[in-house]
C-alpha cells in the first residue's frame, strides 16, 4: 500500500454539503438556502458573468502564449478556475479589501486592475503592477499562505477602527497546510475579525494532490477554529456567487469570520514551467473538462431561452479586444531603468543605499560613448 | 528630568507614542493584562484598552503577519516578541513581507512596524532566551535595525522607531533592563539615528552596541588606570550603519576593536571591520579585532560567562591592537 493515497476525494464526501445551483448540463437546481441570495441575478447578469469568464480565459491563454513566445518570464494559469474567481469577487463590495495569491488574476482584473499591469509583474519589469489602495486589492502573494495573516490583520484593523468593510484572503488547497493559514484562522476567530477566507481547492499543489494536504474536506477544518464554513462547486458561477454572498453577509453581520471552499480544478500547469503530464492522467482532465464553468453557464442560458449566440459573440469581441490590446502593451513595454533597482527599498532616506545607487550610476555612465542609443 | 529604569523608559516611550498617534497599536503575548513578562507594557492596556494593547495568541508568525495587515489598514503596529529566540517562527513574515512590501508595492504600501525584541544573554536563562539574532535582520534590505544601550536611548530610539515609516527591528538589551538614569522624555529627534562617541579617547576605538556598551565603559575606566585611552562608540543603529562616525574615530586612533555577543562569522563585526578597512586602510596600524561570542549555539547559563565578551577579553582585544599581546585567538578575538 502506498504511504500517501492519491485517491481523488469525492466531491460530495465530508460533513458539509457541496452547494450547486447549476448541473453540469446547465440545469438549475433549486436551493432553499441559497436562492434568496441571487434573486437579482437575471439573464443580463448571467450574461455578464459569461462575458467576464470568457474575457478572463482569453487573458489567461494570451498570457500563456506570451510566455511561450518569451515575452513573459513565467505565468501561473488560472484556466478552469474562472467561475470560482468571478463568482466570488463579483459578490464583494468595492471597499472590501482583498489579499490574493499569485493565481488570482481574475479577482484582480474584476477589481479594475488592467491586464497589462497584471502581466507586467510576470514580464519582470516591476514587483507589482498596481496601487493596492486604489483598487482595494493587495499585491499578489507568492509565498504560500502568507497573505491569509495579512487578511486577518486587516480585518482586526477594521474591527479596531469601526469600519464596515470585510477583508478577504484568497488561497489554494496547498496553502491550507501552511502554519500561516492556520494561524490566520486562530487570530480571526480570537478577535471575531470580519474576514472571509476563500480557498480555491483546485486539486493540485504543483504535483501534490489535495489528499496529501488533508484527509478531511478542507472546509471541515474551519469548524475546528470556530469559523462558519461553506463548500461550493467552484465551477458553478451562480453557486459560487450565492455562497460568497451568504458568507459575506454572515461576516458583515458581525457573526464572525468565515471560510469558503470552492471545489474546482486547475486545468493547466501550475505555471508555464510545469509539466502536469508527469503526475496526472488525461482521463482525470477529461472528467473535469465536462464540468467546464463557461460551458455550464452557456447551457444554462440556452435553457432559459436566451439568445446565447449574441452573448457568446459579445464575449468573444470583448476577449479579442482585450487580447489584442494586451499583446500590444506587453510587447512594447519598455524595460525599467537601473535606477528602479534602488527605488522604494526604504520609505525614508538610507545613506548607504543612496551611495550605492550613486556609485553604480556613475559606473554605468563610464560606458556612455556619447553615441545615440 | 527624572530617574527611571530602562523598563520604565520603554514603557513611557510606548505610552507617549500612543498618545501622540492613535494609530499606534501594540501586539504581543502577555503584553496586556500582565504588562509583558518584563513589564515593559505595564498598565498600558488599562489606559488604552484591549484594542490598542492586544494580547495575542501564541503564534509569532501570526503576530507579525497580522501586524502587516494592520499596516495595510493604516495602523502603526508595535510588536513585542517575548524573547529573541522566539523570533524565528516569524522569520518569513519579517524577511519576505515586512521588509519587502514597500519595495514590492513600489512605495504605495508603507510598513511602519516596530518589532521589539528583548535580546542578548547574561540573565541565566535556558535555551532560546539569550540570543543575538541582529545580523539576520541587518542583512535584510528593507529593515532598519536599532539597538539602544542606555536608558535615555531606550526612550528616544523607541520613539524614533515608532515614528519611522520603515519597519524597525528594535533590540532591547534585556540584561540592562534594570539600569536606571535621569532621562528627558517628550522629544523625538528627526532624521537618521547615528552612532555616538560616548567617551573620547586617543589610543584605540572600541565599538559596541546594546548590552556590551556597559562593559565597554568599564573597560575604558580599567584601561585608563594603565594609561590607555579608549574611544568608545555606541553604534545605536546597526542598519543603516553610520560608517562616517566610525571612520572618523579610527582615522584618529588607527586601531579598532569591535565587540558583540553574537558569534563572529558573518556578524555585524565582520561588516564593520570590512567597512572600516575600506574607509581607513591607510590609517590602520593593526587589523581590526573582533571580541565576540563564539560560533556556537547559545550555551547553558552556567557556561555563558565564558561565552560573553567580558572586561578581560575586551581589554585583551585592546592589547592585541596595541601589539601588547599576541593572544587574539585565545580570547575569541580574531
Amino acid at each position: 500500500m502506498p504511504i500517501v493515497s492519491t485517491q481523488r476525494m469525492d466531491l460530495e464526501a465530508g460533513s458539509l454539503p457541496t452547494h450547486r445551483l447549476l448541473t453540469v448540463n446547465g440545469e438549475r437546481e433549486p436551493s432553499e438556502e441559497l436562492d434568496p441570495y441571487i434573486t437579482d441575478v437575471d439573464e443580463a447578469k448571467l450574461a455578464d458573468f459569461l462575458r467576464d469568464m470568457m474575457v478572463l480565459r482569453r487573458m489567461d491563454t494570451e498570457a500563456t502564449a506570451l510566455q511561450r513566445q518569451g515575452e513573459l518570464g513565467l505565468w501561473a494559469p488560472l484556466l478552469g478556475q474562472e467561475a470560482a474567481q468571478i463568482g466570488s469577487v463579483r459578490a464583494t463590495r468595492e471597499d472590501d479589501f482583498i489579499f490574493p495569491s499569485y493565481r488570482e488574476h481574475g479577482v484582480a482584473w474584476a477589481r479594475g486592475v488592467k491586464a497589462e499591469d497584471l502581466l507586467s509583474v510576470w514580464r519582470g519589469v516591476t514587483p507589482s503592477g498596481w496601487d493596492p489602495n486604489e483598487v482595494n486589492i493587495a499585491c499578489q502573494q507568492i509565498v504560500i499562505g502568507s497573505q491569509a495573516l495579512h487578511a486577518a490583520g486587516y480585518a482586526m484593523g477594521i474591527k479596531f477602527d469601526g469600519g464596515t468593510q470585510i477583508s478577504l484572503g484568497y488561497f489554494g488547497d496547498g496553502a491550507t497546510s501552511q502554519g500561516d493559514v492556520n494561524e490566520a484562522m486562530v487570530f480571526a476567530a480570537s478577535y471575531q475579525a470580519p474576514v472571509l477566507f476563500f480557498c480555491q481547492n483546485n486539486q493540485w499543489a504543483i504535483s501534490e494532490p489535495v489528499s496529501l494536504q488533508a484527509r478531511t474536506q478542507l472546509a471541515d477544518r474551519a469548524a475546528g477554529f470556530g469559523l462558519k464554513a461553506w463548500r461550493v462547486d467552484g465551477n458553478d458561477v451562480l453557486a459560487v456567487h450565492a455562497v460568497t454572498r451568504a458568507a459575506l453577509e454572515h461576516v458583515r453581520a458581525g457573526q464572525g469570520p468565515a471560510f469558503v471552499e470552492a471545489v474546482t480544478y486547475r486545468m493547466g500547469p501550475h505555471t508555464t514551467a510545469d509539466d502536469p503530464t508527469r503526475y496526472r492522467s488525461e482521463q482525470e482532465l477529461e472528467s473535469w473538462r465536462a464540468k467546464d464553468p463557461i460551458d455550464r453557464l452557456t447551457k444554462h442560458l440556452e435553457s432559459l431561452g436566451a439568445d446565447v449566440q449574441k452573448y457568446l459573440s459579445r464575449g468573444e469581441t470583448a476577449a479579442d479586444e482585450l487580447a489584442a490590446a494586451l499583446r500590444q502593451a506587453i510587447t512594447t513595454m519598455p524595460d525599467p531603468q537601473p535606477t528602479a533597482l534602488f527605488a522604494h527599498v526604504y520609505a525614508e532616506p538610507h545613506e548607504a543605499l543612496a551611495q550605492a545607487e550613486h556609485d553604480y550610476l556613475q559606473y554605468l555612465e563610464g560606458f556612455d560613448t556619447g553615441e545615440s542609443k | 528630568m527624572s530617574r527611571t529604569t530602562m523598563i520604565k523608559a520603554l514603557n513611557t516611550a510606548l505610552r507617549d507614542a500612543m498618545v501622540h498617534d492613535e494609530k499606534v497599536v501594540l501586539l504581543g503575548e502577555d503584553i496586556g493584562t500582565l504588562g509583558g513578562v518584563f513589564r515593559v507594557t505595564s498598565e498600558l492596556k488599562k489606559e488604552f484598552g484591549a484594542q490598542r494593547v492586544v494580547d495575542t495568541p501564541l503564534a509569532e508568525s501570526g503576530i507579525v503577519g497580522t501586524a502587516v495587515g494592520l499596516a495595510y489598514r493604516g495602523f502603526r503596529p508595535v510588536v513585542e516578541i517575548q524573547f529573541d529566540g522566539f523570533t524565528y517562527p516569524a522569520f518569513d513574515q519579517l524577511v519576505s513581507q515586512v521588509a519587502k512590501l514597500h519595495y514590492r508595492s513600489r512605495g504605495r504600501v508603507k510598513m511602519p512596524i516596530t518589532v521589539r525584541i528583548p535580546y542578548g544573554g547574561g540573565i541565566g536563562s535556558p535555551e532560546h532566551h539569550s540570543e543575538s539574532p541582529e545580523a539576520y535582520f541587518a542583512h535584510t534590505a528593507g529593515l532598519r535595525v536599532f539597538a539602544p544601550s542606555s536608558v535615555q536611548d531606550s526612550y528616544t530610539m523607541l520613539r524614533q522607531a515608532i515614528a519611522c515609516d520603515d519597519p524597525v527591528i528594535f533590540f532591547e538589551p534585556k540584561r540592562r533592563y534594570h539600569e536606571s538614569a535621569e532621562i528627558t522624555t517628550g522629544q523625538v529627534p528627526e532624521g537618521v539615528v547615528k552612532a555616538q562617541v560616548i567617551r573620547s579617547g586617543d589610543d584605540v576605538t572600541v565599538i559596541g552596541y546594546g548590552p556590551t556598551v556597559y562593559t565597554l565603559n568599564e573597560a575604558a575606566l580599567a584601561a585608563e588606570d594603565e594609561g590607555i585611552s579608549l574611544e568608545i562608540i555606541d553604534l545605536r543603529s546597526l542598519d543603516p550603519l553610520d560608517i562616517e562616525t566610525l571612520a572618523d574615530s579610527v582615522k584618529h586612533t588607527g586601531k579598532v576593536v569591535i565587540v558583540h555577543e553574537a558569534g563572529p562569522t558573518a556578524g555585524l563585526g565582520a561588516e564593520i571591520a570590512t567597512q572600516i578597512t575600506e574607509h581607513c586602510f591607510d590609517y590602520l596600524e593593526h587589523a581590526p579585532v573582533r571580541v565576540t561570542g563564539f560560533d556556537i549555539p547559545y550555551p547553558p547559563s552556567r557556561l555563558e560567562k565564558f561565552h560573553l565578551p567580558d572586561l578581560d577579553r575586551i581589554l585583551t582585544g585592546v592589547d592585541v591592537v596595541l601589539r601588547r599581546s599576541e593572544s587574539a585567538h585565545q580570547v575569541g578575538a580574531r
